[in-house]
């Protein structure tokens, strides 16, 4: 059998420990060994989005990456987005917005939109739709979900001013 | 009919027509749903298949004896291991499904028919393992010659799919068989009279190429086969009875032995109302006694399940001068992939039903071809007719030198017509929808060079059927609304609300769930734009048995006669004011119930009729890069008569959705093939959807025709909007280059090369 | 069951030492975007993956003797990241840009791109047009090589065994001098290049155009640097007819097939348009920095 890797790293801020298969990638670690199933498989090569997470605080596919190379690094999850069961701004957004429908994107979108208001609290909606368009969504044809990552970027803008 | 109430329109709503936040949003956006790749059971196996390599095969033999030896295989399955079964039809999904199909498609039994047709199943203990197993098999094929295009498949000398397909619709029988597995015609009036009084005549002959749902969740299912024939599968689909009724048949099972729980469905948009994965994940655990996982690749996605057919159309329209059409002939030629069953008769019936056409026939052929067996596709078959017949209608508007909406609305169905498909329009909202896309800002905008504005209008019926629903009321007063449907684009928000709002309660109190099939009674697939209109029906009908029944037990509370009780905000409300009772909540009711007679709760089971059908108009506007052939959609509105919106947010949600997918088929999506038949873009890579930057704003109007026949006036609304985006885009282009396209996908090279040709 | 390994080695010498010891076995994991969907897929079952990234030279951006040294393994978002390379060389920075997502940015490399030897690849176009030198080390040591000279055919390249690219290197950019990079995809994002044109142009105090590189990207199995294309506007000032002399060139340097991306006379007609159009982007670049 093949020799198993054993990865440490730090996921949605808690340090955890697991073994891999070399040729396993992170989102099969994250969904398999780690239970967090919240990352989505859609296409396995890079082109959906739906297992987008945020490693060292760079937007990834984290189906285009080995679990093993995520040795001591820090990964951030669609689980790890609420915190303390209170919504991120993105997620209250999306739910008022309507701006999903399956649903099955909305962990990719909601993380890489994240990302997204790191570097760029005040996108426009033309930056907006070119950082998410790794994101397919076959659902709602984009609308809603551009409305909610907008309206959400508006808000932590204010709260940010307020605070 | 018994199954309508009507409500008097003077009832103000509070919950219907509002924008609540849906009830399973929140697991949604914190990763928490679970869908059908998401589950898992302890001992848990891998399941893998292997699929044909050829487009067109005799399967000489099947060797799996090194993958049966391998360290880690606990079960290889094939279609031997499979009940044969006769030629049967059921009422499957949105169309009869033949059984024996279904069981020939899950696992090739003597011939494989396309690229990616399954032949073997192997369960092992690591996806790693079962993946070497695949390896290990070998299958020796004897390769036959294939056929993909459409036309070509219906020639006499094609090779042949099916030695047993006579043509259907054909008299006399014909001799010799066929890949035309049927052929249908609809007729009216006159033709040759029709077409001798117009004045003026448009042809055309359209194409369009193979496209695929595109759901981001590929399928995926997990099955657990007890030792006594009991069994249980978790499975993303668009209708868990379908799947227990199809595993049933395929396996020779017992319907009460398959418990199918739904899981959250990560779209299907029609691509999920038969099965691929469940019978032969059922047959892997069956032989080993284990759990057996499946999910397929998007690679198999695509090879495997759905598309849409491709199609070869033609339409010619004759006109009077004063844009009366005369005459229409319409011939659609419509690919079904390996199994006959094409959406052509879909296609026929709604070619011609925005338009009063005196004299006309139809001709439709389902054509078999070496590809994935065609599955649904919102609004199945109806958005190439549509393309082929508003591309034409576009150019007698031309012709005429008419507005396109004025030409539309001068043979526009009213109520009163009689459809070109047969029943009799009652409480349509076509006319209403062309005069809301007449009016708007949008139709009026001026445009700049190498831009272009075109319009279409689209139809589909719109279906009822068969639901059952339950609504439990708990101690404190909430209630609980359970359905056979899964819920795809926020179903269990618009059940709740109608539930909320015939029970008079907020909609906070009342919760909605979808349950697996030994917990609620039948239910027809989420499919066919039925579920808001025909579950939506039983939900209101179980609310109103509800109140009714809550009603009785305040009389007997208050020892008063039932008459003299009202229902009002959620409480029983005493008549008599003599009694000087305090309203009674339904919270109040339900701490009571013991003492009326037990439980509150209700039960509906229904045929729904009198669904009524959706009329989408939809304004285009387009740029062409002159020098590159690339559109880019600058604006696009779509006005829809919805009935009445439940929730409008969702349903604004269902048009922007089906819009971008018309778009994506307008522009850019198609199956291509290599010359061995093999599909050579089965990725998202290479089978382009449309991407967040493709598109603009997506702008809707709600236009709201009651239908008398729902409690609340809804229509469905989740297929009409991809019916008119193809040939939206199509004539916004012709506006835009002064060259009619007439073969989809429009991508830049064709529009180059069409602007070449001027 | 095929036995694999990772390793991520931390000089440049262990990855070499590594990749020797395992041979053919070996494959190198720079971004990854190629790499991972190959083993996905079956296509490859390596006995060891050796991951590029934690080599210290293979990640980053450096200034050095007024030109850059790029990490080969860098990912894409990092060039972004980096004002003064985008400044001098943003041709070159958006070609790169181009590959994929923001999330295959996230990851994809350089060195991934050249390698992996797609005629499509954009970054080539561009880095072919910069004059960028590949640093290549190996059991033989280290070698310099141009952009160009990576590639040799489609998914083959001049690289010898146990040989991988470590760094990228970019010249001082000059005053009057820019690049530029286009492509044609069917949508907005997320396609393979149908045609991409990199433009590199040097103009003179009088804004006439000293020196150009022009290298079109999958209208042949490598990418082309076409000298006729260049010496079509060498001189100009990139009037109209200067840009239809470039235009015609351009086309006259195509070779391409007809797939699924787009026929060969497409590609060959775009190829034209691409290369006027990069060049304008270029030159007015060019002139901003008189």
């Amino acid at each position: 059998m093949t020799k198993r890797t054993h990865v440490s790293a730090v996921v949605n801020g808690d340090a955890v420990d697991f073994l891999t298969d070399p040729g396993v990638t992170l989102l099969d670690a994250l969904r398999d060994e780690l239970g967090l199933t919240g990352s989505k498989e859609g296409c396995g090569s890079g082109d959906c989005g739906a297992c987008s997470v945020i490693v060292d605080g760079r937007l990834v596919c984290s189906c285009l990456m080995l679990a093993a190379e995520a040795e001591g690094r820090r990964i951030e999850t669609i689980e790890g987005m609420a915190e303390g069961g209170v919504l991120h701004p993105l997620q209250s957004k999306f739910l008022e917005h309507a701006a999903l429908q399956c649903g099955f994107c909305t962990p990719g979108i909601l993380v890489a939109a994240k990302a997204l208001l790191a570097v760029n609290p005040d996108p426009t909606e033309s930056e907006t739709r070119y950082w998410l368009a790794g994101n397919l969504c076959r659902c709602t044809g984009y609308d809603k979900v551009i409305r909610a990552v907008m309206d959400a970027a508006a808000e932590m803008r204010q709260a940010k001013v307020t605070a | 009919m018994s199954d309508v109430l009507d409500r008097p329109a003077t009832v103000a709503l509070k919950v219907v027509g509002t924008r609540p936040i849906r009830p399973d949003g929140a697991d949604k956006v914190t990763g928490k749903a679970t869908y059908g790749a998401d589950f898992a059971l302890p001992g848990m196996l891998a399941g893998r298949i292997l699929r044909s390599p050829h487009a067109h095969a005799r399967i000489v033999s099947i060797d799996t004896r090194a993958a049966r030896a391998l360290l880690g295989v606990k079960a290889v399955v094939t279609a031997a291991d499979l009940p044969d079964l006769a030629s049967e039809e059921i009422e499957g999904g949105e169309s009869a499904t033949n059984l024996r199909d279904v069981s020939l498609n899950v696992l090739a039994r003597d011939k494989v028919l396309y690229e990616g047709h399954a032949v073997v199943a192997v369960a092992a203990t690591s996806a790693a393992i079962a993946e070497t197993a695949l390896r290990l098999i070998v299958v020796k094929y004897e390769v036959l010659p294939h056929v993909v295009d459409v036309e070509a498949a219906m020639a006499p000398e094609a090779p042949t799919l099916h030695d047993d397909m006579f043509t259907q619709g054909v008299e006399p029988r014909p001799a010799t068989p066929s890949n035309i597995a049927k052929v249908n015609e609809l007729k009216r009036g006159d033709l040759a009279a029709g077409f001798a009084a117009a004045e003026v005549l448009v042809e055309g002959r359209y194409v369009t190429a193979a496209v695929h749902q595109g759901y981001i969740e590929p399928h995926a299912c997990l099955a657990d086969f007890s030792a006594d024939g009991q069994c249980q599968v978790w499975s993303s689909s668009q209708g868990q009875f379908v799947v227990r009724t199809l595993c049933a048949k395929v396996l020779g099972l017992k319907a009460a032995d398959i418990r199918v729980i739904p899981a959250e469905i990560g779209g299907g948009f029609g691509g999920k109302t038969t099965v691929y994965l469940e019978p032969v994940a059922l047959a892997l655990s069956r032989q080993c006694g284990a759990p057996v996982k499946m999910v397929m690749s998007r690679e198999e996605v695509f090879r495997a399940t759905g598309p849409t057919s491709a199609t070869v159309m033609t339409v010619k329209l004759g006109a009077t001068r004063d844009g009366k059409i005369t005459a229409a002939e319409v011939v659609l030629k419509y690919q079904a992939g390996a199994f006959e069953g094409s959406p052509v008769g879909a296609g026929s019936m709604t070619a011609l039903a925005c338009y009063d056409v005196p004299n006309f026939v139809v001709t439709g052929y389902d054509v078999v071809t070496n590809g994935p067996k065609v599955a649904a596709y919102r609004a199945p078959g109806a958005p190439m007719a549509a393309f082929a017949m508003e591309s034409a209608v576009d150019d007698l508007a031309r012709k005429l030198g008419m507005d396109p909406i004025a030409l539309r609305e001068i043979n526009a169905v009213r109520d009163g017509v009689k459809a070109a498909y047969g029943p009799t329009y009652r409480n349509i909202g076509y006319v209403e929808t062309l005069e809301a896309i007449r009016d708007h800002p949008h139709y009026a905008a001026p445009l700049g060079p190498n831009q272009g504005r075109g319009v279409a209008a689209g139809f589909w019926f719109n279906i009822g059927g068969e639901s059952t629903v339950a609504v439990n009321v708990g101690d404190d007063g909430t209630a609980t609304v359970i359905t056979g449907n899964p819920d795809i684009g926020g179903s269990r928000a618009s059940m709740a609300m109608m539930a909320a709002e015939v029970l008079g309660l907020p909609i906070e109190k009342v919760r909605a769930i979808v349950a697996d099939t030994a917990s609620i009674g039948f239910s027809m697939v989420t499919g066919g734009s039925r579920t808001t209109f025909a579950t939506g029906m039983a939900v209101s009908q179980a609310a109103e048995k509800i109140v009714a029944d809550c009603k009785r037990r305040a009389a007997q509370l208050w020892d008063v006669g039932i008459e003299l009780v009202d229902w009002i905000d959620g409480a029983a409300v005493c008549l008599d004011a003599s009694k000087d009772k305090k309203d009674m909540s339904l919270a109040a009711l339900a701490t009571q119930a013991g003492r009326t007679g037990g439980p509150i709760g209700a039960q509906v089971s229904l045929n729904a009729q009198g669904a009524g059908p959706g009329f989408g108009v939809h304004v285009c506007d387009v740029e062409v890069d002159e020098e590159t052939g690339h559109v880019t959609i600058l604006r696009y509105t779509a006005a829809q008569d919805v009935g009445k919106a439940i929730h409008p947010a969702y349903v604004e949600g269902q048009v922007q959705g089906g819009v971008a997918q018309g778009i994506g088929w307008a522009l850019n999506e198609e199956y291509i093939f290599d010359r061995d038949g093999r599909m050579e873009n089965a990725g998202f890579l290479d089978y382009r959807v449309p991407v967040a930057s493709d598109l603009p704003m997506i702008d809707t109007v709600l236009v709201e025709v009651a239908n008398p026949r729902h409690p609340f006036g809804a229509k469905g609304v989740g297929e009409v909007p991809i019916v008119p985006p193809l040939a939206a885009v199509a004539n916004a282009v012709r506006a835009a280059i002064g060259v009619r396209m007439t073969e989809l996908p429009m991508s830049p090279p064709k529009i180059r090369a069409a602007m070449d040709a001027r | 069951m095929p036995q694999t390994e990772y390793l991520a080695p931390t000089t440049a010498d262990q990855a070499i030492a590594a990749l020797a010891a395992a041979g053919a076995a070996a494959r190198v994991l720079s971004g990854g975007t190629d790499l991972l969907v190959q083993l996905r897929a079956g296509r490859l079952a390596p006995g060891l993956i050796i991951d590029l990234k934690r080599i210290p030279e293979a990640i980053g951006v450096r200034r050095e003797g007024g030109g850059f040294v790029i990490g080969a393994s860098t990912p894409g978002v990092m060039l972004g990241e980096h004002l003064a390379l985008r400044e001098a060389w943003p041709g070159v920075v958006e070609a790169a840009q181009l590959i994929g997502s923001t999330q295959v940015q996230g990851r994809a490399s350089l060195a991934g791109n050249l390698c992996n030897a797609s005629p499509a690849a954009d970054s080539v176009p561009a880095l072919v047009a910069a004059d960028a030198v590949c640093v290549i080390v190996g059991p033989n040591g280290r070698r310099e090589v141009p952009a160009l000279a990576i590639a040799i055919g489609p998914g083959k390249t001049s690289l010898a065994p146990g040989e991988f690219v470590l760094e990228i290197r970019l010249p001082a950019v000059g005053a009057r001098s820019a690049d530029a990079y286009l492509r044609s995809i069917p949508r907005t994002e997320m396609d393979i290049a149908v045609v991409g044109v990199g433009v590199s142009l040097i103009l003179d105090g009088g804004g006439s155009i000293a020196r150009a590189r022009i290298a079109l990207g999958a209208v042949g199995p490598t990418v082309v640097l076409s000298e006729d294309a260049a010496a079509a506007i060498l001189g100009s000032v990139l009037d109209e007819a200067a840009l239809e002399r470039l235009d015609s060139a351009a086309r006259g340097a195509c070779r391409p097939i007809s797939d699924k991306r787009g026929t060969a006379e497409f590609r060959t007609r775009i190829a034209g348009v691409l290369a006027r159009r990069a060049a304008k982007i270029a030159y007015e670049r060019a002139l901003l920095r008189a």
